[in-house]
């Protein structure tokens, strides 16, 4: 249904008020990671390889050392040994050990009494390097006589053979393959690739550290999820969990590039080193480029079957990504579910592999490995539309997903809103609009599952009835005031009443980071399920002052009343008035909640894009933008299109213009946003948004994840709308200006 | 008896099978029991599964029931942004 259509079910949900953290942000009052200091702070800096692959000789840091000023170093020397798994990773990634990795990976770090004293001494600190041959393609990774990354690192699932830098394999599927492309008209199968682009969140990485040698420290961080960065910090150093307090700062901007660590580490070693000094460490926009995660690279192969009236008999894919030079980090594990998942397809077969090239350690980012996978499947989908003369989104009408469809990955899917995005798609004004020379029309369909995970809430009802909720999510998309509204709609008690916090790793239960579009899903649930109990226990209150069976009192706007006639004459008991109270009757009153969340609804969204080339210097501008995303239910709709406009904004960079640019020598050529182009607001049409609710039967107000699904279809839809406007279909990512007139040019001969 | 589907590379180390049966009451149970029958899972499943029971998918909730007729599907562990 579309939200215009609201049926006023509901009190507070649906509605727009104002944001809480809206305020201190435009007033510049908000906290991030750099804004954090204390007293006798020392500030850090990082050595970090100029070289794509080499073995690290030695390390001398006595110039450094000499200098007034500076307070100590680190190498991986001081970091213990005999870690494995992706403990491992992630000392190996926190700090270099025998080799360096790639262009940018650290190998020492420094603390100094000025920023600028420590960049001076991080010059000085003198690194020998033999460099080593090292490869950055993820096809070029996989070839016969690349250089080895890592030997010995494939898992049990690689099959005999293949080189050592492919370090996983799956494959999976159901259905008669061979006959079902042999039912269809057509068959075609293409080869796509996209480069690794960054989530490039505004705000870079900052932390402040502070470890004692007791092993006791305390730690401010810009993050999606400090209890994260406190098992992973104290993995690497060492330290037992317990004794590291982790605080969120506000946050700008994650995408999922800030659910790990990075650096974090090398403020707590150097503040332990430096007597406990607190260490403040804050990463560059060339070191976010060069260091932090970035998402995986791309080669892709998918094979189609269609009749000529559009039915997809039968579908393949084979995959191959890289995640840096870290086993486990390419999106492989994502993107092959994702590839099909819109479809209802009686054959699919899905192969994949992870690679490792020497480029960072990829982490996270919107949909990981949707974004790629949709770009082929939906492109091939697409060319076979087009060669077929048949409409796009009758084509993905007549295939889609819905509820009982075998997914392409296995289970049956419950209660999905695909189709009804589908038809709002085709019903929108702007799919009808005439298109005029250079011009082109793209569709394409997305998906993403959406996630649970371990939550943690507390909500407690202040002296004066207002009420707080602690959760352990840090907001990235408006979750506090969806939660907000939520936990108003429960108590029956004004939304600014209400104020959701942010607390830190003493003050909840394990909280797993916002990620998987889970936060105002997980922890909404939670705080609800937590606003029920302090209902509860305010209704045993009111009937104790009444002298009346629990069970004869109900709460109802915001007040315990009788339940009925036979329960007596009393006047509703406020929760202001319940509250004022709760120091002589019984003590303070709260509600908490905590749980592995279950009950996810998955997410499906299309988008309809107009571009329009110019056949002069190949640049492509877009027209209008439409997305169409199932929300589940839209508990602040400002919010919810807000995350679907920055997931067409992003997916849109990633079409058009962001990528990942090395040099021959394996070092990344544009470590800055002057020549990483994300799109700026002036590049972007007002992008359109129509928000559809199919509410999800595991969340009591129906909600779904929407963070995730909005990056995906851009990338294809833009693919198709570029073919159609040039008149050529690119295949690879970004479609940059001169890759496009190239391209166009071709075509003439 | 609940029936485990399992992906390709899992089948070798579960003796070919694409499709296991398990006794089990819940994702923990079967989990442990794939286990035991093949042995050759465990460090799959050490390095952390989801698990689509019928049509939801469970990133890590052993406690989670299952039923003689569920379907089970393992996939990879999902990772979000």
């Amino acid at each position: 249904m579309p939200k215009d259509n609201a049926t006023g079910e509901f009190r507070l949900i649906g509605t727009r008020p104002n944001r809480p953290d809206g305020l201190d942000k435009v007033t510049g009052r908000a906290r991030y990671g750099a804004d954090i200091v204390a007293p006798n702070m020392l500030h850090a800096a990082v050595v970090r390889s100029p070289h794509a692959h080499a073995r690290i000789k030695k390390i001398d840091a006595t110039k450094a050392l000499a200098l007034e000023g500076v307070k100590a170093v680190v190498t991986r020397a001081d970091l213990p040994k005999g870690l494995t798994g992706e403990d491992l990773n992630l000392q190996e990634n926190t700090l270099a050990g025998d080799v360096a990795l790639y262009d940018g990976h650290a190998v020492a770090a420094v603390a100094a009494s000025s920023a600028l004293l420590a960049q001076d001494a991080a010059r000085l600190i003198e690194v020998e390097y033999e460099v080593l041959p090292h490869v950055i393609d993820v096809d070029a990774a996989m070839a016969k006589g690349a250089p080895v990354i890592r030997e010995g690192a494939a898992d049990y699932s690689v099959p005999e053979g293949m080189h050592p830098n492919v370090v996983r394999h799956m494959e999976f599927g159901h259905g008669d393959l061979e006959a079902g492309f042999a039912a269809a008209d057509l068959v075609r199968e293409q080869s796509y690739k996209t480069e690794a682009t960054h989530q490039g969140y505004i705000e870079p990485h900052a932390c402040l550290g502070q470890l004692g040698e007791d092993g006791r420290g305390e730690m401010w961080v810009c993050t999606q999820g400090h209890w994260y960065i406190r098992r992973m910090s104290a993995a690497v150093l060492g330290i037992e969990a317990a004794n590291l307090r982790v605080t969120p700062s506000e946050i700008g901007g994650g995408f999922g590039g800030k659910t790990t660590i990075f650096m974090e580490p090398l403020a707590l070693a150097l503040s332990r080193k430096a007597g406990g000094r607190p260490v403040k460490l804050v990463m560059s926009r060339a070191e976010v480029l060069r260091a932090t995660g970035p998402t995986a690279s791309a080669s892709m192969d998918v094979k189609i079957g269609m009749t000529k009236d559009g039915k997809i008999t039968a579908a393949s894919v084979n995959f191959r990504m890289q995640g840096g030079a870290f086993v486990g980090m390419s999106p492989i594990g994502e993107a092959l579910p994702c590839a099909f998942a819109c479809y209802d397809l009686p054959a699919v077969h899905h192969v994949g592999y992870e690679v490792l090239a020497n480029r960072p350690k990829a982490a996270a980012y919107r949909a990981p490995g949707s974004p790629m996978a949709a770009f082929a499947v939906e492109s091939l989908v697409d060319e076979m539309c087009r060669e077929l003369k048949l409409d796009p989104i009758d084509v993905r009408l007549k295939n889609g997903a819905k509820e009982g469809t075998k997914s392409s990955y296995g289970p049956v899917y419950n209660r999905i809103g695909l189709v009804e995005t589908l038809e709002a798609a085709k019903a929108h004004p702007n799919y009808a609009i005439k298109l005029g020379p250079n011009q082109g029309r793209g569709v394409a369909s997305g998906f993403w599952f959406n996630h649970g995970g371990e939550t943690s809430v507390s909500l407690a009802i202040g002296e004066d009835g207002t009420v707080q909720v602690s959760i352990g999510t840090p907001d990235i998309g408006g979750s506090r005031a969806s939660i907000g509204l939520m936990a108003a709609e429960k108590l029956g008690i004004a939304y600014e009443d209400v104020r959701v916090n942010v607390v830190e790793t003493g003050a909840l239960g394990v909280n797993e980071p916002t990620h998987g579009s889970r936060a105002t899903f997980a922890s909404g649930k939670a705080a609800v399920e937590a606003a029920e109990q302090a209902i509860r226990e305010m209704c045993r209150r009111a009937a104790k002052e009444w002298d009346i069976p629990e069970e004869a009192v109900e709460w109802k706007d915001g007040a315990a009343m009788p339940a009925g006639p036979n329960a007596g004459k009393f006047p509703p008991m406020s929760i202001a008035e319940i509250a004022s109270k709760m120091g002589s009757t019984g003590g303070p009153i709260s509600g908490h909640h905590e749980v592995t969340a279950e009950g996810v609804g998955a997410s499906f969204g299309t988008h309809v894009v107009d571009v329009e080339v110019d056949p002069e210097t190949g640049r492509t501008t877009v027209l209008r933008y439409l997305v169409v995303q199932d929300a589940g239910r839209a508990i602040h709709p400002a919010y919810v299109e807000g995350q679907y406009q920055g997931g067409a904004a992003q997916g849109i960079g990633w079409a058009l213009n962001e990528e990942y640019v090395y040099g021959e020598d394996g070092r990344l050529q544009n470590p800055m946003f002057l020549d990483y182009r994300i799109p700026v607001a002036s590049d972007l049409p007002m992008i359109d948004t129509v928000i559809i609710e199919v509410p999800n039967p595991g969340h009591p107000y129906g909600v779904r994840g929407v963070g995730e699904t909005g990056i995906s279809p851009p990338l294809p839809a833009l693919a198709a709308a570029v073919a159609e406007a040039a008149g050529v279909r690119l295949r690879s990512l970004p479609m940059t200006p001169a890759k496009v007139l190239a391209a166009m040019r071709a075509r003439k001969g | 008896m609940a029936r485990v589907h399992l992906w390709s590379s899992l089948r070798r180390l579960a003796g070919g099978a694409e499709v296991v049966e398990v006794e089990a009451a819940t994702v923990g149970q079967m989990l442990d029991a794939l286990v035991k029958a093949h042995p050759g899972l465990a460090p799959a499943i050490e390095a952390g599964v989801s698990v689509a029971v019928d049509d939801e998918i469970i990133a890590n909730a052993r406690h989670s029931p299952i039923h003689p007729e569920s379907e089970i599907y393992l996939l990879q562990r999902l990772k979000g942004g």
